[in-house]
């Protein structure tokens, strides 16, 4: 065997023991450093004569490469295992839990969620959203709807009432959402088309009254509009809200001073352990009143009864989120029970559209 | 309103089944609340006789009596009631019988060591009325062994109708019967009353007295039938009063309960042996009391309308009579009285006095003058039927005044308000039967209303008339054109904000809640309430008197009540209103929110990533800003001043405003002191911003975004650390920071804040980091040197600290 053969098994033998780069790195300085073997061997080619020079640089040369690609490959070699020893050593336990997104968390209230798929379904066919305040006038909640001084039907209402002024007159909290029809019929000029969410009072309370609750009216004024297009928008109205193909529903004649003709809503459903399903079933469930605006009411709004007509209809925010979303109860919507508001309440992204569906 | 088929019958021909009456009523708007089939219930009720009744040996109240139940067999039963007694006949159940009244069933018992095979029931164990006071006692002739169902009449279904308001007229069964008729259920039998002449002037002169004051009864008629004999009534009549309730009295009585319910007419009636003199209908003298029917004594005064003989005031007008000169058994002469009042007055003083009679229920609905003397009539006619006697003359105080009502129907109004096109003769036909006329042709018509439709004024009333007796079902539902604006938005710009805050806030992982927008007094005045105009005046309880300044107290109550319940970790928000003054203007709305213990921004409860550290104020500001952003707030133009209003804690605070005179809110831990009012334990923060104070944007033309600048130049980032005083806040270091130069200072932070060892007592290091931004050309070391000295000297000046060492 050749120098040069021996001297590559003995490189590359030292190649294959080195331990870690720091041997490897000898190695490497004992071979191709300055005064390496391999260098010493270069250096012999200077005094060779130019046969001997090809043969043997042809040689030598080779041993160098060699020996250099082995280091390259026994060094990646090197790093790989030493990344893995340590990576070995650097477990985490993954199973410990993280922290709840926010968003999770949240919850936004179910009467919020109702309004705002109130608001999807209307705007879309045109309302907007009108409100005024909880504190009102005698006038509007009353007077001006039509409601006769001490008429049987304002003692149904069971108002609460402010003190009486110097003048002898009182506000009151409003029974209804009825009198922002009467500042919106005042404020602004025929068509109008709005719905009216808003917080109502009654000095009512036991199991199925609070004394403060939700009410949802709808306003339509101008110079066409009749019972047959009231019946229509409430159909459609009940069929997007409760999400379903088709709904039955029952017009009853009945009394409201504010409207005349005055209806009241029924719509056909099955009850099934507390769950109520729409479209089918015997019972009928009352979920509204409604009627055409009174000839009274409009001139008291500076409306001519004779050119100007229209419809209004009024429901219970709470009453309709309970019959759609399956609470049993209405006094736990006040409650804030955060069991009750994490169970009932809806995700702060679950943002009620037409397009996606609104409770999808 | 209640009554049974067979008395509709009376006064409607008709085939119908009852569910097709049921049906029909509800759509023709007489609503059934209730259709009661006391035939089942009542089924094994049967009619007994007590043969004998012993004192129990052992108990003095109960009685042992054998009842005969109609198989010759006596049964032993032990009975409490005060009036049973040997020879009376009443009514059985046998062992196995639920009494629905008591919701038990009948077993075989021992009572006082004494077996007992059954019961002998009371009216309001079988829930015909009210009257508990004894066992029910029947009428000597009663078939014993028969179903008391049958013998009763209560085997008939009772129809309970949830009249409305307005209809006055079916207060009767007449006029539920005429809008049957006219819904073409049967042939409505209108059964006119004919006069009774009178035999001799009624004795007794009836003065209408008001004075100067506001007349409360216009007319008042009056008659003597002298010489009856009162007693019981017959049974067809005790029949038709107890199947829907009431309790039969006597013959005289019953007449004007049955008048009543049949015409919608109450009626009175007097002992005339027992009125002194004349009768004056008159406001009641303040400190004159009446023992009225009910056995109660009801204080009067000059609000109150009553009829008052020589004596004292014998009547409450129009609401109920009194106990002196009411009919009993001994009544020999009766004095008939059917009159006019007031409507607003009758509710007025049923509410006062708190009486809710047939009578009120009518009279403050509105009766049919016109049928004020023909009701008269009737009662005469009745009385003499079943008592006997000669009846006076009538005299009438006042006067029958009725309202000739016309209205001017053009047939094209049915069409405008319901889309429904109907023939003249149709409605003519329709409305003839609901007793209006209607004259004319062309297609105007005069449309004259009947007496008892005082509820009937204008076109849409006609109009209503005919769609609810035609059917609500003939109006078709027609497309609605949604506007010509159909894609303009629709919402308010506070409306926006509203819905912006409230997801915003439970992306932030709170939870939202709906309070009262009442709190009580004290809670209000804590948070700068409490003033007199909104305090309500009959709150439904104390703790709910005053209308909320703030959210917040109602929020606290709620955070404690979940942490009664081991939920002390919460996170709470409302959205809603809060009352400054009881104008329109003075109603704003607030957004708010509490955290609790471990509720923290960053996540609810014990954590391994925390070290479960609490709330702090950093949590409610983070909170405060959030809401204020997503509502549309302008982030770089808010400050945020140290302290806030009382019921925060004074050192740990904040308010967030635009300037000192448009402040959007408060942040903070709640003072120790409101924590303690409120009856509510911390660690607790809050913040309470005002939607409406967020300044308006201004409208932008167009929807692009601003101009996208991208620096070609690498920005730069040095670090300073100043030793200040402790008092020195941290927004001031910013701020002077910045003000070194405002183009190339792009952002500062504080990134540490450190008290302690190596820092002088008194002093603290407040560490930023300062992001220098090159506008035009890549910056050299000198020129990024100058200015951090220049920052350095700013803030040195600025808050009188120095570099740290």
């Amino acid at each position: 065997m050749s120098n040069i053969a021996q001297l590559e098994k003995e490189l590359l033998g030292a190649i294959a023991a080195a331990k870690d780069e720091a041997a490897l790195e000898a190695v490497r300085v004992s071979a191709l450093g300055k005064s390496g073997s391999v260098s010493a061997l270069l250096k012999t080619l200077g005094a060779m004569t130019p046969d001997e020079r090809k043969t043997q640089g042809a040689a030598i040369n080779g041993l160098k490469d060699r020996v250099t690609a082995e280091l390259a490959a026994r060094k990646d070699a090197l790093k790989g295992s030493a990344l893995d020893t340590r990576l070995a050593t650097e477990t985490i336990d993954v199973t410990l839990p993280v922290r709840e997104a926010p968003a999770e968390a949240g919850r936004i209230h179910p009467i919020t969620q109702v309004i705002d798929e109130l608001t999807a379904i209307f705007a879309n066919m045109g309302f907007a959203v009108a409100e005024g305040p909880d504190i009102e006038t005698d006038d509007y909640n009353f007077t001006k709807l039509n409601f006769p001084e001490g008429h049987p039907a304002r003692e149904m209402h069971d108002t609460f009432y402010f003190p009486p002024k110097p003048d002898g007159s009182r506000m009151l909290l409003r029974t209804h959402t009825s009198p922002v029809q009467v500042r919106t019929m005042l404020g602004q000029k025929p068509p109008i088309r709005v719905i009216i969410p808003g917080r109502t009072y009654r000095s009512d309370s036991d199991q199925t009254h609070t004394p403060m609750f939700h009410q949802v009216e709808g306003l339509v004024i101008d110079k066409g509009s009749h019972l047959g297009h009231l019946k229509w928008i409430l159909e459609e109205f009940c069929k997007a809200f409760f999400e379903v193909e088709r709904v039955n529903m029952r017009f009853r004649p009945s009394f409201f001073p504010f409207t005349e003709p005055s209806m009241e809503v029924d719509i056909q459903c099955k009850r099934d352990k507390g769950e109520v399903r729409f479209g089918e079933g015997n019972d009928w469930l009352e979920i509204l009143g409604c009627g055409m605006v009174h000839p009274n009411v409009l001139k008291n709004c500076g409306l001519d009864p004779d050119e100007y007509q229209g419809f209004a209809w009024g429901m219970g925010i709470d009453r309709i989120a309970m019959l759609k979303y399956g609470m049993p109860d209405l006094r736990p919507f006040f409650e804030a029970d955060v069991r009750w508001l994490s169970h009932y309440g809806f995700r702060p992204l679950d943002f009620p559209t037409l397009a996606g569906g609104l409770s999808a | 309103m209640k009554f049974t088929t067979s008395w509709l019958k009376e006064h409607l021909d008709t085939d119908a089944s009852l569910t097709e009456i049921v049906d029909k009523l509800t759509m023709i708007g007489l609503e059934v609340e209730n259709v009661e089939d006391k035939a089942s219930l009542l089924k094994p009720f049967v009619i007994a006789s007590v043969v004998s009744a012993e004192k129990h040996p052992n108990a003095d109240r109960l009685r042992v009596c054998m009842v005969d139940t109609g198989d010759g067999k006596p049964v032993q039963v032990v009975c409490g009631a005060p009036n049973a007694r040997a020879g009376m006949k009443g009514v059985f159940s046998a062992p196995g019988t639920f009494i629905p009244g008591k919701n038990i069933t009948v077993t075989v018992g021992t009572i006082r060591g004494v077996e007992s095979r059954g019961m002998l029931c009371s009216a309001a164990e079988l829930l015909i009325s009210d009257d508990h006071d004894g066992i029910i006692e029947l009428p000597a002739d009663a078939p014993v062994g028969k179903s008391y169902a049958d013998y009763a009449g209560t085997a008939e279904p009772v129809i309970e109708i949830n009249l409305t308001p307005n209809r006055s007229d079916c207060t009767g069964v007449n006029g539920i019967a005429r809008d049957l008729g006219a819904a073409n259920i049967g042939a409505f039998k209108d059964r006119t009353v004919k006069p009774v002449k009178g035999t001799f002037p009624c004795p007794v002169k009836v003065t209408l007295d008001f004075g100067k004051t506001p007349p409360l009864c216009p007319a008042f008629g009056l008659r003597l039938v002298k010489g009856v004999k009162n007693g019981p009534s017959p049974e067809w009549l005790q029949k038709r009063l107890t199947a829907i309730g009431l309790r039969p009295i006597n013959a005289l009585v019953d007449i004007t309960n049955f008048i009543t319910f049949d015409r919608g007419r109450p009626l009175h009636v007097f002992d005339a042996a027992k009125v002194h003199g004349h009768l004056t209908v008159r406001r009641a003298k303040k400190g004159e009391t009446l023992l009225a029917l009910d056995g109660k004594t009801y204080a009067l005064d000059e609000s109150i309308c009553v009829i008052a003989d020589e004596k004292s005031v014998e009547s409450l007008a129009g609401i109920m009579g009194g106990e002196a000169s009411g009919c009993s058994e001994t009544t020999t002469d009766v004095l008939i009285e059917s009159a006019l009042w007031e409507p607003l007055n009758i509710a007025q003083t049923g509410r006062k006095l708190g009486i809710q009679s047939d009578a009120r229920y009518r009279f403050e609905r509105g009766v049919d003058p016109a049928f004020m003397l023909p009701g008269l009539d009737l009662a005469t006619q009745m009385v003499m039927e079943l008592c006997g006697g000669q009846a006076s003359e009538t005299v009438v105080a006042g006067e029958v005044k009725m309202r000739d009502r016309v209205v001017d129907f053009p047939l094209s109004e049915l069409e405008r308000l319901t889309g429904l096109k109907v023939p003249l003769p149709d409605v003519r036909r329709l409305l003839e039967k609901l007793g209006f006329f209607a004259a004319g042709q062309g297609e105007r018509v005069k449309v004259a209303v009947p007496s008892w439709r005082g509820d009937v004024e204008g076109k849409a009333d006609i109009v209503e008339e005919i769609v609810r007796i035609m059917g609500l079902d003939r109006v078709k539902p027609t497309p609605f054109d949604r506007g010509a604006d159909a894609f303009k938005p629709v919402l308010t710009p506070i409306q926006v904000r509203t819905r912006k805050a409230k997801r915003a806030l439970a992306a932030r992982g709170m939870v939202e809640a709906v309070t009262w927008s009442f709190i009580s007094k004290r809670e209000a005045e804590m948070f700068g309430g409490g003033a007199a105009e909104l305090a309500l005046a009959n709150p439904i309880a104390a703790e709910l008197s005053d209308m909320r300044p703030s959210l917040i107290a109602g929020l606290v109550a709620a955070a404690q009540r979940n942490a009664d319940r081991s939920l002390p970790d919460v996170a709470l928000f409302e959205v809603g209103q809060i009352f400054k003054g009881d104008k329109p203007e003075d109603q704003l709305i607030a957004a708010t929110g509490v955290r609790r213990a471990l509720a923290k921004s960053t996540g609810i409860g014990r954590h391994w990533s925390n070290g479960g550290a609490g709330v702090d104020v950093f949590d409610a500001k983070a909170d405060a800003l959030a809401v204020l952003t997503a509502a549309g707030a302008p982030a770089q133009s808010m400050q945020v001043v140290p302290g806030g209003p009382a019921w925060f804690h004074p050192g740990r605070s904040g308010t967030i405003q635009i300037c000192p005179q448009n402040v959007l809110g408060h942040f903070g831990e709640l003072h120790p002191r409101t924590l303690e009012a409120l009856d509510a334990e911390g660690p607790l923060v809050a913040f309470e911003v005002i939607l409406d104070k967020i300044p308006e944007a201004k409208a932008k033309v167009t929807r692009a975004k601003p101009v996208l600048e991208l620096s070609a130049f690498q920005p730069v980032e040095r670090d300073f650390a100043f030793v200040v005083a402790s008092d020195v806040k941290a927004g001031d270091i910013v701020r002077a920071a910045q003000s070194a130069d405002r183009k190339l200072v792009s952002n500062v932070t504080v990134f540490d804040v450190y008290e302690g060892k190596n820092i002088e007592a008194g002093k603290k290091s407040i560490a930023i980091a300062v992001t220098i931004q090159p506008r035009e050309k890549t910056m050299t070391d000198q020129e990024i040197e100058a200015l951090g000295a220049k920052i350095i000297a700013e803030v040195t000046k600025k808050t009188g600290g120095a570099l740290r060492a």
